[in-house]
């Protein structure tokens, strides 16, 4: 059933600093709302638990593509159209910009943005797989101070984050470092447009002489958080791809990933299922990789 | 907890007190009487709720009233100018785009920002541009035809 709306309180504070008094004095009462695409299904269904929110979505301090000679700085409030939009971002992170074209329709991309697709925390979200392979790290803000951390270390668990009660997510930095990497992301939903994922790979690797130099891994909707595969990553690192040696090297593979990944069976796909195609992903990213 | 929201809808100016999480598309149905947009779903998936926010496609279920303040919308109402269709309009009607007409309105708002960003759209960008709105009487064909026709349309002016 729908929620009443008049028993919500939603303010928008005038600049960040703003937003970072209120939470800080009051740790834990206010949801922060940005472009809306999850709190308000949430509160159109009845499922909004908290009553005060604060908005997000009119701060320009927090929407911005910055890019500096070794990372791409993109802004919390930074919309999934602001990134399909992005000259660099489309040319050296690719896989990006394929992600955020999943995330719902035209119009949700208008309003979703990167840090609320991060920190709403969904195992299945579209971005995190590729912030994840691409190695990203994350700057989080409160009356404290700022810190950065790798994104690698930002979800504790199911819909569990490493956000402090009185932080918010300033941006997100990918380094600039994957010219001549290869980039593989694929997603297996119930139709190509809109759907939520039943799994998803994101994976970047240095090949030099058929040898996999370097590798990482992302997943979505294979455990409790989105998952960085450094099991994975730690069984293919070093080995061959030519010949016979491809053949171990996918066999390792996919015997590491399906000790890795602890998906569970729910409305969208059954555990079966996603360890399956995951494996074949990670198959298909492996078999393009040989020069 | 009421707000004091300023809108700019279809050229018009409101100023109106709502509860800052009302939906803008409660406030355009219920505050501005601007029917027009419908509700299909309420969760971002059907669009038949979508309207322009400041040029920009977007669903009014999922907007709260206080994100839309000082906004400029552009609703179904405003599409056509003078009394007189708009050619996408003109081309749905035209090409059986229409049938029941809930998706209606929300689909000639995505085709109005589709044409913004594609002015030549190809069958793939329509498809795109449009998979947020659900129709479940035409089989979209028809639509995807008065979509190319209206693109068609748009250059012959």
């Amino acid at each position: 059933m729908r929620s009443d709306v008049t028993g919500y309180e939603l303010n928008a504070p005038p600049d960040v600093q703003a937003v970072l008094a209120q939470i800080a004095s009051e740790p834990g009462r206010h949801a922060l709302i940005a472009g809306g695409t999850e709190l308000m299904v949430a509160l159109n269904t009845g499922r909004l638990a908290s009553r005060s929110l604060i908005s997000l979505q009119h701060l320009r301090e927090l929407r911005f593509i910055r890019v500096t000679a070794d990372a791409v700085h993109i802004g919390a409030a930074t919309t999934f159209t602001d990134i399909r939009r992005d000259e660099t971002i489309a040319r050296e992170l690719p896989m990006l910009v394929q992600a955020a074209s999943w995330t719902g329709s035209i119009a949700n991309q208008n309003r979703g943005t990167l840090g609320g697709n991060i920190c709403n925390a969904s195992p299945a979200a579209d971005t995190p797989p590729a912030l994840l392979a691409y190695d990203a790290s994350i700057t989080l803000l409160s009356v404290r101070g700022e810190r950065t951390v790798s994104y690698s270390k930002f979800h504790l668990g199911y819909k569990k984050t490493a956000l402090e009660p009185d932080e918010i997510l300033y941006s997100v930095s990918v380094p600039r470092a994957y010219e001549g990497w290869r980039q593989y992301i694929r997603k297996v939903g119930t139709r190509n447009a809109q759907a939520i994922s039943k799994t998803a790979l994101a994976g970047v690797a240095l090949v030099r002489e058929n040898e996999i130099e370097e590798i990482r891994i992302g997943s979505a909707s294979l455990a409790d958080r989105p998952l960085r595969c450094v099991g994975t990553e730690k069984a293919v690192r070093g080995r061959s791809l030519a010949g016979a040696g491809l053949e171990d090297t996918v066999r390792l593979g996919r015997a590491a990933l399906a000790r890795e990944a602890k998906p569970i069976d729910d409305i969208r796909s059954t555990a079966m299922y996603r360890s399956a195609v995951a494996a074949n992903l990670l198959e298909e990213f492996l078999r393009q990789l040989p020069s | 907890m009421k707000a004091m929201v300023q809108l700019t809808v279809n050229g018009e100016q409101h100023q109106i007190e709502v509860p800052a999480m009302k939906r803008l598309l409660d406030v355009l149905r219920d505050d501005l009487h601007l029917t027009g947009t419908k509700e299909g779903c309420g969760e971002g998936e059907c669009g038949a709720c979508a309207v322009l926010m400041n040029g920009e496609l977007v669903n009014s279920c999922l907007v709260p009233a206080l994100q839309a303040n000082g906004a400029r919308l552009c609703t179904i109402e405003g599409v056509s100018t003078e009394g007189r269709l708009h050619p996408i309009q003109q081309c749905f009607l035209e090409n059986g785009g229409a049938q029941c007409g809930i998706c209606t309105p929300g689909m000639i708002l995505a085709t109005h920002y589709l044409l913004d960003k594609h002015p030549t759209p190809t069958l793939e960008q329509i498809q795109e541009g449009l998979a947020g709105n659900l129709c479940r009487c035409t089989g979209y064909m028809r639509i995807f035809e008065a979509v190319q026709k209206a693109a068609e349309a748009q250059h012959a002016v």
